[in-house]
């Protein structure tokens, strides 16, 4: 049933969340906030090298240290042979996950896994990492991607020959593999424009900088029974995977999914689990695991860093006939950078006849990436919305104005294939338009910058279940950990679906063994997919309660409709009965059939993709290069705002982190390959004081594949920040910075350069 | 050497435990006292979720020493609401959607009460700065200060309910 | 079990003996900011921890013949919120409330921040413009030090290891004098320096400067009292000729290193900027005038 043009109660409004009172109180529970009793202790002994043999590993003297009860090394693990599988936001080869958990035979970036302890103190387990004996070979290692890329690099595998490229080659490298998409000819696209404009740009990797660190407790019982306690944006995921890493049957494994402090991507797949689990197999008793601060930046996956040329053409009145790029992102120790998203999403807002992109896929010595926000978006639109501004510039076309000639609309076919139907883009670019904040004038030496963005929101598999529990009061349970404020929405709709408060109905999320499989909390899946699931078991459960009432007044179940939280009868002809409402069925259910539950699994086709366009004012000091960010506006299709201000947060989250990353967020490494900034004191996120308010504009243009119309919301705004940022500080100096981060220094040299 | 006896008062009560030197504030709070409220984001004093009132002043929990409690009065999260009902901070932050993850939150709000016991009108820049030692990656810190300022109007009594 | 030992003596002379008398590794622990996180990530590793916090006088302000006398352990927020202090040293006291955060503030000392002895620390440029003389208590008795001469190098100071700084004196504020200070950091907060600059400055009834003394940080292994820079300010109003030479002075003073926080090009420029800000903020100050941001 489609719920977009009735008049909802409970939709769009913004009660309370279900979990908030834990969580202002510090009740709420995470991963780390968990006790055993006998538990210990585990940690991790990382390569404080970026390339590296390793020749011998002696872990006797850790082990026979007192108060130690379980040492690890890659010979405790199976040894995973290369599979490909598709699980959260990008392809997932088991063999270079269980590599990248723990190390077998080579170290591959400063950081790398390759032994565990469990002690009974903190202390004594790191008094036991520190006795582990450890013979490296160092080898010469490679950091940036060009680097990486030359003809003498030191190749990081052995068996890596790229991909997508014909004949194969014969010799390993350390692309891992190549991506081409066309449309159109693109050699006649420039030959017919009029006006050519190109650039190249770079950016660094960024981490994901959620504030709780990894962290779990697993307990592995004699009878091989598992027991997983952790933070993670997917139970099933970390179930899977540890599965797999482990060589066990899915049904000895049962994940609770704790709450989870950010994930952003981060957290779609797993570090500690397999660790902790084989560490409480060996000493019998639980084990809790948590990466310091300095072991998440240096080990766990930030994004990619990247170098791109873009190429476009026009002609004078503005109309684009010809786009061309190519990308060259890091991937970390193995393959797997967002190439493929990168490729795709740079142009998707755009109608073009003529199009090319070649992308590469490149391993280097660093920690592997992890998605990240609508992972490879934003960099490759940081290089187009860039270029975009200077075409409009030397056009002498508005940067709106260029956008609006050029927008995808319902119709448009994309470079990558799919063709876009009920999309928002020409809204949004109509919201800026009318927008106070587009018209605002400037004051002397700001400048303003405009970017758009565009992420496509997937789908995918998500179980819900709904009960009506005796006093009519309703449970709701997903197999989606909540990020943020998702129990809210779900609730909303299930409540809507069944015509009662909000307050009526609690949400839950439901460990592994307990609700159907779901995927991960990613890709901006779950308000559609999951949503759609409950509401889909709430339809289920007001079907039954009609046919509960329609039973009991002894007429068809088409003469009862369901409205406002009860049974009526549906016109006069059907009967004069008094409405059956929700507590008094529900107190009737054992006798009219049992229990008032349904469960819904489905895999929700139809994720509509998201477009955004942000409005940044700034004023650059042009002696210090410091920029403040004076205004922000980002203006998002978020399909329908199911809870508005959850949505406005998703918005204003993504726009801060889009701050930081076009700012001062970056990986500094130091000529040995190791990381220099591994803390939040160096790795420079936005604080309080460094953003404006975020004013965020929802445009709404249901998704009609979703029954209250909803879209994606929460990738999209990370997508257009550093490129609006760049074009606002080209417009207060004049000046164009087309590499990441935008800070101080780069800015005061760009000023300088150009005296 | 041997663990340290140290009395104290938390959000209240007379507390009792026994700490190793090197155990800060926030390891005895979460691991030998209990409360896992305050949360462990860097241990380094540089994103603010470990926050708690020490002797009335507002502290990275993580840079004190849990044997330099001695004879002071520490307030947690964990003691910031009275009993069931929520101090204004408390339901402000809820009221306006203020957090997200929920991690940063026992930081903010115990940070966010320090500040408007000694500044109960601050501005909104006052207020950005001060709680700049607070680290959240979710929110993006609009509706964190809204909630600060709108729980500030309540407390010198502006608003009406 | 660890070895880490903690004492918390309740006077001069017994501190002044657990820090003698220890065989390893002794620290003394004020605000604990910088120790707490050396102690955490290994690279310090002392046997004892002298807390020095129960020591009389040790934290407060007194006034003392027409000067403050700043207790050595006094946390950063107590200074900042003595009136007395804001009024006659507000660049002191501006400098002091860059440190880290509100938190850090909480606990922070300027002994602390002095002997932590980074070349970046925050008060440390204007402690050293005002002219603050180090007390410092051990065994051989009590000595008055200029505080320029205890930071040697980074992470090293003059003291020896039965010795601690108990207090700090402030001489008397004469009329149409004042002090500021400013840092260059990259966000708006929570970062070190990248530059810091501190003046302290005395003007006469014409706004002619007749004393000054300008310190610069992070642009050196020691934060730098720059004599050519305030040579620059005497005898001079701050017209455009005397910014562009105390710039100069400024710069020339600078001797950075390339890290992660700054470049050497970047870092002297920089400091020429500053130099000059501060100097604006100081004179107008001096003359009676509002300046600086208060945060």
């Amino acid at each position: 049933m489609n719920y977009v043009d009735s008049g909802l109660k409970v939709v769009g409004t913004r009660p309370i969340r279900p979990d908030g009172a834990d969580k202002v109180t510090g009740r709420a529970v995470f991963a780390a906030d968990t006790r055993a009793p006998g538990m210990l202790w585990g940690k991790v002994l990382r390569s404080p090298h970026a390339h590296a043999r390793i020749v011998s590993i002696d872990t006797s003297k850790a082990e026979a240290l007192k108060g130690v009860l379980a040492v690890v090394t890659a010979a405790d693990f199976p040894d995973i042979r290369s599979e490909e599988a598709f699980v959260g936001e990008g392809p997932m080869n088991f063999r270079d996950l269980a590599l990248n958990c723990m190390a077998r035979d080579k170290v591959l970036y400063e950081g790398h896994a390759l032994g565990a302890v469990a002690a009974s103190t903190q202390e004594i387990a790191d008094q036991a990492l520190a006795l582990i004996d450890v013979t490296y070979e160092v080898l010469p290692h490679v950091i940036d991607v060009e680097a990486a890329m030359a003809p003498d690099a030191p190749i990081l595998h052995d068996d890596m020959f790229t991909g997508g490229v014909d004949p194969k080659p014969t010799k390993p490298s350390n692309v891992a593999k190549v991506v081409t998409f066309k449309k159109g000819d693109i050699e006649a696209g420039f030959k017919e424009a009029e006006v050519i404009v190109e650039g190249t740009y770079t950016t660094q990797p960024v981490h994901q900088a959620y504030i709780e660190p990894h962290a779990c407790l697993a307990t592995y019982a004699p009878d091989g029974q598992i027991q997983i306690h952790s933070s993670s944006q997917g139970h099933f995921m970390v179930r899977a995977y540890t599965a797999k890493l482990l060589g066990v049957n899915l049904s000895d494994i049962r994940v609770n999914p704790a709450e989870i402090g950010g994930g952003f991507g981060g957290k779609t797949l797993v570090y500690l689990e397999p660790l902790a689990v084989m560490l409480s197999k060996k000493s019998g008793r639980t084990v809790k695991m948590q990466m310091t601060r300095e072991d998440v930046f240096r080990a766990s996956g930030p994004t990619s860093g990247a170098w791109m040329e873009v190429k476009i053409g026009a002609m004078k009145d503005g109309t684009i006939v010809a786009a061309k790029q190519v990308l060259k992102y890091q991937a970390g120790a193995f393959a797997g950078s967002p190439i493929g998203p990168g490729c795709m999403c740079g142009f998707a807002m755009y109608d073009l006849p003529n199009v090319h992109v070649v992308g590469y896929d490149v391993v280097s010595n660093r920690p592997k990436v992890a998605a990240y926000r609508a992972p490879g978006a934003p960099i490759t639109s940081f290089a187009v919305e860039s270029l975009m501004d200077d075409l409009a510039l030397k056009l002498g076309i508005d940067p709106l104005t260029l956008r609006e000639k050029n927008a995808a609309k319902n119709g448009t076919k994309t470079h990558y294939g799919p063709t876009h139907q009920n999309i928002g883009f020409t809204a949004v670019l109509a919201a800026v338009k009318s927008h106070p904040h587009w018209k605002t004038p400037l004051k002397e030496g700001q400048g303003r910058g405009l970017a758009a963005g565009f992420w496509f929101n997937i789908g995918g598999e998500s179980s819900a279940s709904v009960h009506v529990n005796e006093d009519g009061s309703v449970t709701a349970a997903t197999g989606s950990p909540d990020i943020g404020g998702s129990r809210a929405s779900i609730g909303m709709m299930v409540a809507e679906v069944l015509g009662v408060p909000a307050t009526t109905v609690r949400t839950i999320v439901a460990d592994t063994a307990s609700i159907g499989f779901t995927h991960v909390t990613g890709g901006s899946r779950v308000t559609f997919a999951t949503g759609m699931a409950a509401t889909q078991a709430a339809e289920k459960v007001v079907e039954d309660l009609k046919r509960r009432a329609a039973q009991k007044w002894d007429i068809p179940v088409e003469a009862v409709e369901w409205k406002d939280g009860a049974a009526y009868p549906a016109g006069s002809n059907a009967g004069a009965f008094e409405p059956l409402d929700l507590a008094t069925l529900a107190l009737k259910a054992a006798r009219t059939g049992g229990p008032l539950i349904a469960e819904v699994s489905l895999n929700a086709q139809g994720a509509g993709p998201g477009f955004g366009a942000h409005i940044c004012d700034v004023t650059v000091d042009k002696e210090t290069g410091h920029v403040t960010i004076d205004r922000y506006t980002a203006i998002q299709d978020v399909g329908k705002a199911i809870h508005p201000s959850y949505v406005e947060g998703q918005i204003q989250g993504g726009a801060a982190q889009g701050i930081g990353w076009a700012l001062n967020e970056e990986y500094i490494y130091n000529a040995k390959g190791q990381m220099e900034n591994p803390g939040f004191l160096d790795y420079r996120v936005p604080v309080a004081s460094d953003v404006p308010m975020i004013e965020a504009v929802l445009v709404e243009v249901p998704n009609p594949r979703h029954p209250f119309g909803a879209r994606g919301v929460g990738e999209v705004p990370i997508v257009p920040p550093m490129a609006a940022i760049a074009n606002a500080i080209r417009g207060a100096t004049g000046v164009r910075l087309p590499d990441l981060p935008m800070s101080p220094p780069k800015v005061r040299a760009a000023l300088d350069a150009r005296k | 050497m041997a663990k340290t006896y140290v009395s104290t008062t938390i959000n209240g009560e007379s507390s009792e435990f026994l700490c190793e030197t090197q155990q800060t504030l926030l390891d005895v709070l979460r691991d030998v006292v209990g409360l896992t409220g305050s949360k462990e984001g860097c241990a380094s004093g540089d994103c603010g979720a470990c926050s708690v009132i020490l002797d009335g002043r507002l502290v990275c929990s993580c840079l004190v020493l849990g044997v330099e409690a001695e004879g002071k009065t520490v307030t947690t999260i964990e003691g910031i609401a009275n009993g069931e009902k929520l101090h204004p901070v408390q339901q402000k932050f809820l009221e306006h959607a203020a957090l997200q993850c929920g991690f940063c939150t026992p930081g903010l709000i115990v940070a966010t009460k320090a500040l408007l016991d000694e500044n109960p009108n601050p501005t909104e820049t006052e207020a950005r700065y001060w709680l700049a030692g607070n680290l959240c990656r979710c929110t993006g810190y609009d509706k964190v200060i809204r909630a600060v300022m709108d729980a500030a109007a309540e407390l010198r009594g502006e608003t009406v309910g | 079990m660890s070895s880490l030992s903690y004492a918390a003596p309740t006077s001069v002379d017994d501190a002044v003996k657990l820090l003698a008398g220890s065989s390893g590794l002794a620290k003394v622990l004020s605000g604990g900011t910088d120790l707490l996180v050396q102690l955490r990530s290994g690279r310090l590793k002392p046997e004892l921890i002298v807390d020095t916090k129960k020591i009389p006088g040790i934290i407060g302000i007194r006034e003392e013949n027409g000067g403050f006398v700043i207790g050595a352990a006094t946390p950063g927020a107590v200074v900042e919120a003595h009136a007395g202090m804001t009024a006659a040293w507000p660049g002191l006291v501006e400098a002091l409330d860059l440190i880290g955060s509100t938190q850090v503030q909480g606990r922070c000392s300027l002994a602390g921040n002095l002997c932590n002895a980074s070349p970046a620390a925050d008060s440390v440029p204007a402690l050293f413009a005002a002219g603050a003389i180090a007390v410092v208590v051990g065994a051989k008795g009590r000595r008055e030090v200029p505080v320029e001469q205890i930071p040697t190098g980074p992470g090293r100071t003059s003291l020896t290891k039965d010795e601690f700084i108990l207090e700090f004196k402030l001489p008397p504020r004469p009329a149409r004098s004042s002090d500021a200070y400013l840092r260059f950091i990259p966000r708006t907060e929570m970062d070190i320096a990248v530059v810091g600059c501190g003046i302290s400055l005395m003007l006469d009834e014409k706004g002619v400067c007749t004393a000054a003394r300008v310190a610069l940080g992070a642009v050196a292994p020691t934060v730098l009292l720059v004599q050519a820079a305030a040579d620059v300010l005497v005898g001079h109003t701050l017209d455009a000729d005397t910014l562009a030479k105390l710039d100069a002075a400024a710069q020339a003073a600078a001797k950075p290193i390339s890290d992660k926080r700054g470049t050497v090009e970047y870092r002297t420029k920089i400091a020429g900027v500053l130099a000059r800000r501060v100097a604006a903020i100081a004179f107008d100050r001096a003359q009676g005038i509002k300046n600086g941001k208060v945060h």
